[in-house]
């Protein structure tokens, strides 16, 4: 069945339906509605939910409750999204699952409420320190977000580390139709490594796996790189549309990619042989789609809805020299049909320089 | 008394405290606690950064470390995931009063059903001794060499008494200076843990704790300091009981 639903809610939902029992949150713009959604929609589902007095309170929360086996999940935006990082940091670094959902907003610090691109280095390299990163899943409509959190959750559990579902503000706010997945349960007690008080069983420790685990500057070494390098090879996901005889390619993400597509349509019919690759998974960022370009490309164009244009260090790793890349960083602006038009052009007749 | 003297069985005989430090003792306590009352199988200690992380090394319950002052939220979160646990906190002074203040009193004034043991030694003992919210006035310490002056940084933090404040079930300050008060700690500790097992909410119980290492004082000393320095600016006693109100 099909429900119009806004982008916020509905991986609100979506999450609820994959198991979550645990969210905490705090208020901002744009991604309040779901902190208000999962406020009465939690305890429906028998969950928790719990606003908190803060970010680093609330991600504090979710790093116990994931300790304990539930799925969980939280959000942020911006500054409050900074605040998370701590958190994700100690849940990295204990092998936890989780989902946070950053809705991204425009600018640096406080900033503005608009939607944005601009958390990609954040979100994408790592935004807590140390090594790791987290999986990173950049839907381009609000039924590809709803079916990213199951995704998502089995991904993070799989290789115990956390998932990020990273959309702009305009995603998080639209009303699209979607269909909904079937309800499911999630049963805590699955891992072994679900804290729930000893039971006669020796003691379990969540705390960083250096101290436990991987206890051999070696060992830990070994599992993190053993870790990511089986994620970067098996989790890449990504969408190519019309690349084969292309002299252009753009990399669009999330609605960047949307806008893009209908320029890349509207160019198809003057004449211009355009096409897109759009990265699904941000981390691992979808190297494999990069691996045969045409013969006839005379350009790849990274576009994003940031200033400085952050996914175009990746795009240049992914073509590897073998093509001129273009950063066409746009701001807190969706370029309309006829200034992608304009771009593509440029870059045809050698008016734009590439990066 | 005979009780006291067997070595609770979560407890290790191995421990990574300095000569005369109180977080043993303290481990020491929350392990009969618990066994006493038959729940050592179903607690979760959710224990700080500082010289009180190695309590998960002492008490062998089911653990989590949280991040440096965030224990009272992760345990919220655990709180919720875990109804039938019996779940406990276990912080330093640096970590529940300075960095982690706002957690502290969010987790009271949620007046979560959760048990919070707070160790007062007047410093940040795992980094060198430096100086602490709860650092006495004119002590010296590692960032306050000439003593500290309390014209600049503030007078010594009282986090029980704020906590005291809220419709919490239980607010105990005890010390560790003499065999009677450390009787009396245990008799509080115990306190928190009922209340919890009861269903009353949130208990805390700070204890006064000597640091010998960072005090530089041997550990005769340290104890006779917390009972003639120490106690005389934090006061002892029951500084909240729901069951008065
Ligand atoms: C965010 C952060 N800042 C600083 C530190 C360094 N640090 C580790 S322990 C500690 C102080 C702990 O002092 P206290 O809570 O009084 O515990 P004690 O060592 O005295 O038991 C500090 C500042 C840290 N681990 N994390
Ligand atoms: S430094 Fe102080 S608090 Fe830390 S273990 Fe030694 S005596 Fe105890």
């Amino acid at each position: 069945m099909r429900t119009l639903m806004k982008g916020n809610d509905a991986v609100s939902e979506a999450a609820i339906r994959a198991g979550c029992r645990f969210f905490s949150g705090y208020p901002i713009t744009p991604q309040s509605e779901i902190v208000e959604y999962m406020s009465w929609r939690m305890e429906e589902a028998g969950g928790s939910f719990v606003q908190s007095e803060s970010e680093l309170s609330g991600i504090s929360m979710i790093y116990g409750a994931a300790a304990c086996g539930l799925r969980t999940m939280g959000s942020s935006s911006g500054p409050g999204f900074d605040l998370i990082q701590e958190g994700i940091g100690y849940i990295v670094s204990a092998e936890l699952p989780t989902l946070i959902v950053d809705v991204v907003r425009y600018g640096n610090g406080l900033g503005e409420i608009v939607p944005a691109q601009s958390d990609y280095w954040q979100v994408v390299k790592n935004g807590a320190h140390g090594d790791y990163h987290c999986l990173v899943f950049a839907p381009a409509s609000v039924q590809e977000a709803v079916d990213l959190v199951g995704h998502a959750y089995d991904k993070a559990e799989e290789y115990k580390n956390p998932a990020i579902l990273y959309y702009d503000g305009a995603i998080g706010q639209m009303m699209e139709p979607i269909v909904l997945p079937e309800m499911k349960e999630h049963d805590p007690d699955q891992f072994s490594w679900s804290i729930k008080g000893r039971g006669g069983e020796p003691q379990k420790q969540v705390t960083s796996k250096c101290y436990y685990e991987y206890t051999t500057p070696e060992a830990y070494v070994e599992n993190l790189q053993t870790k990511y390098a089986a994620i970067e090879k098996n989790e890449q996901m990504w969408e190519s549309y019309l690349t084969e005889d292309a002299d252009l390619i753009f990399v669009a993400y999330g609605i960047m990619s949307r806008t893009c597509k209908e320029a890349i349509n509207v160019a198809r019919k003057q004449g211009i042989k355009v096409g897109m690759i759009r990265p699904i998974t941000l981390y691992p960022y979808p190297v494999k789609a990069f691996e045969t370009l045409p013969e006839t490309l005379k350009g790849v164009i990274s576009v994003e809805m940031s200033a400085l244009g952050q996914m175009v260090e990746d795009v240049r790793l992914a073509v590897n020299g073998r093509k001129p890349v273009f950063n066409y960083a746009t701001g807190k602006m969706i370029p309309d049909t006829e200034e992608f038009i304009s771009y593509m052009k440029n870059v045809l007749e050698g008016k734009e320089e590439s990066v | 008394m005979a009780k006291n003297l067997v070595t609770p069985k979560l407890i290790s005989e191995f421990n990574r405290f300095c000569p005369g430090c109180g977080h043993g003792l303290i481990g020491k306590m929350i392990a009969q606690v618990l066994e006493e009352r038959g729940v050592e199988d179903n607690a979760i200690q959710v224990y700080a950064v500082g010289c009180s992380c190695f309590i998960s090394t002492v008490v062998k319950a089911d653990s989590i470390q949280a991040q440096h002052g965030r224990a009272p939220a992760v345990a919220s979160g655990v709180r919720r995931a875990r109804p039938d646990a019996v779940v406990y906190t276990y912080q330093g002074d640096g970590d529940a009063a300075a960095i982690g203040l706002s957690e502290s009193l969010y987790a009271a004034y949620r007046n979560e059903n959760t048990t919070a043991i707070f160790v007062n030694n007047g410093v940040f003992g795992m980094t060198g001794g430096q100086m602490a919210p709860t650092t006495l006035e004119g002590q010296k310490t590692a960032t306050s060499i000439y003593g500290r002056n309390t014209a600049l940084t503030g007078q010594p933090f009282k986090l029980a008494e704020l906590i005291a404040q809220m419709p919490v079930a239980y607010v105990e300050r005890c010390s560790l200076s003499n065999a009677k008060l450390i009787a009396q700690t245990k008799r509080a500790i115990g306190k928190a843990f009922d209340n919890q097992l009861a269903g009353k909410g949130y208990s805390f119980v700070e204890i006064l704790s000597p640091c010998p290492t960072n005090w530089h004082m041997d550990p005769v000393k340290a104890y006779k300091r917390l009972d003639e320095v120490v106690a005389e600016e934090y006061k002892l006693g029951v500084l909240r009981d729901s069951k008065e109100d």
